[in-house]
């Protein structure tokens, strides 16, 4: 609705757009309370925030002075006639061109994060604050100076040109992923909010591949690594909530689904000359769909994570590798090229360390566990290291 | 860090009658020897990899075939890598698998 509204009459309104939205579903809570809720909720909502809109423009200059000659230019140049309808394609639309602009270079991508939270997801404030585990001013905060960004950089609300798309693309497909990972590999206890997070990512990838412009190959691969992740998300988590590692997953408990159209979105992505980093995290996704431990899936897996490394390093690929590498080849091989990682303030790289040194030097392989355990960070973390000293004495 | 390129020389090899799975072999060793670098974050980018037939231009026009019988050494390809000093870079080049086809690795600073 915010969406709608800002592409309408210019981001430069986006606070008044939310006000708006905000006011119109106060009004529904109250006036449904009343008189029940309306036969369709929908078009109730679009309805009030449509009257609400034109008449705050209407009552003020600005409508005047600087919406008018605004929404004559636009409709000189894009021929449209008085086009402000919530319909269904102008909302896919407007949320789509917002996902661009939000995604523009001028913003941070914390903040990108937090305004596609706020205004295409309808995240609240305390939601997004729990979600980065920070607090509502800071968030608020945030937020704020990255809508006066966008109202100073006179960010405009409509696709960029064919070329711009191409290299804001690759922007919006990172924020997507962010706000996936965000989700999936967030602190939060929330349940409930970190799967509407992934669940959100995956609605804006699947909205990128509705237009043919961002329906790129790439776009495809970045939705099947979101499908093939989320499909283990039941399985990650205990009853306790505490986390479960990939080798004591329930299989029973994988979303199948979810897996099936992750290989429909893999098959998809599979057009074209480019092979980005999501089409090689999602096929590594996709081997960890399969249980069986053999060396011919970690051979795949150590080949697609020694490619992607070469395309971008991340230290989490690089002992991913490593561990692929141990699987593969044998403890003998992998330790030399552990070591040389170096990832000293990292406590998977010591569990690495450890795990591989468990059939060579037991001594060093505890030696290793106690300073992954010196260095993790929750408690949940530290007992599963416990755990693993405990298994070796 | 500075850039440094990494030369590959190998004796020349008659590949035509190995098989797939010691052409697969040898893939593999090379994949894996550069996915280590790249695991350092210090891998930059790939040179051409260079198919063995080709031609060799000498003073006079003179024209000859590979594969270069008469070339003790030739040229396999090249990767650019990333790294604190020369010393680190040689560093970087140990468990290349050329050496192990009695190869060479030069090792030289992209000048800047």
């Amino acid at each position: 609705m915010v969406a709608v509204i800002s592409k309408r009459f210019g981001l430069q309104h986006i606070e008044i757009a939310e006000d708006i939205v905000s006011e119109t579903f106060l009004l529904a809570t109250e006036n449904w309370k009343t008189k029940g809720v309306p036969a369709n909720p929908a078009a109730w909502l679009y309805t009030v925030a449509k009257q609400k809109t034109l008449s705050y423009f209407r009552r003020n200059k600005i409508f005047e002075d600087k919406v008018i000659p605004e929404i004559n230019r636009k409709q000189e140049q894009q021929d449209n006639t008085d086009e402000f309808s919530f319909s269904q394609q102008n909302i896919k639309d407007s949320q789509l061109q917002m996902l661009f602009a939000i995604c523009t270079p001028a913003i941070a991508s914390e903040a990108q994060i937090g305004l596609a939270l706020r205004i295409l997801c309808g995240f609240g404030i305390d939601e997004i604050a729990e979600a980065f585990l920070s607090n509502k001013e800071t968030i608020n905060k945030r937020l704020f100076r990255a809508k006066e960004k966008l109202r100073t950089e006179q960010i405009q609300l409509s696709f960029p040109a064919e070329n711009e798309i191409i290299k804001r693309l690759d922007n919006v497909l990172h924020i997507i992923y962010l706000l996936f990972s965000e989700g999936y590999y967030s602190k939060t206890q929330n349940q409930i909010l970190r799967k509407d997070l992934c669940i959100e990512a995956l609605r804006l990838g699947v909205m990128l591949t509705e237009y043919d412009r961002t329906n790129l190959p790439k776009t495809n691969a970045l939705i099947a690594l979101m499908c093939f992740h989320s499909s283990r998300f039941d399985a990650r988590q205990s009853g306790e909530g505490e986390l479960i590692l990939y080798e004591q997953q329930d299989e029973e408990l994988w979303n199948r689904e979810l897996i099936s159209q992750g290989i429909h979105f893999l098959n998809l992505s599979a057009a074209g000359e480019e092979l980005s980093t999501y089409h090689l995290e999602a096929r590594i996704a996709y081997c960890h769909c399969t249980k069986e431990d053999t060396t011919e899936k970690w051979e795949e897996i150590l080949q697609l994570y020694n490619q992607l490394l070469m395309i971008s390093y991340s230290p989490a690929a690089a002992l991913n590798r490593t561990f692929a590498l141990y699987k593969a080849n044998g403890a003998e091989p992998a330790l030399p090229e552990a070591e040389k990682l170096k990832l000293e303030d990292n406590h998977f790289y010591f569990v690495l360390l450890g795990e591989l040194y468990s059939d060579i030097d037991k001594s060093k392989a505890i030696a290793c566990f106690e300073r992954a355990k010196a260095l993790a960070k929750t408690p949940a973390e530290q007992q599963l290291i416990q755990l693993k000293i405990e298994r070796l004495h | 860090m500075k850039d440094f390129v990494f030369i590959f020389r190998q004796p020349s090899y008659d590949y035509s009658n190995s098989s797939a799975e010691e052409i697969a072999a040898i893939n593999k060793k090379w994949n894996d020897w550069i996915g280590g670098i790249a695991a350092q974050g210090k891998f930059k980018s790939h040179g051409a990899r260079l198919e063995v037939p080709g031609k060799v231009l000498k003073p006079g026009g003179v024209v000859t075939d590979g594969p270069f019988v008469e070339i003790r050494e030739r040229l396999g390809g090249f990767i650019v890598v990333t790294a604190d000093s020369l010393d680190e870079a040689t560093t970087l080049a140990h468990g290349c698998p050329a050496l192990e086809a009695d190869g060479s690795v030069e090792i030289r600073p992209v000048f800047a």
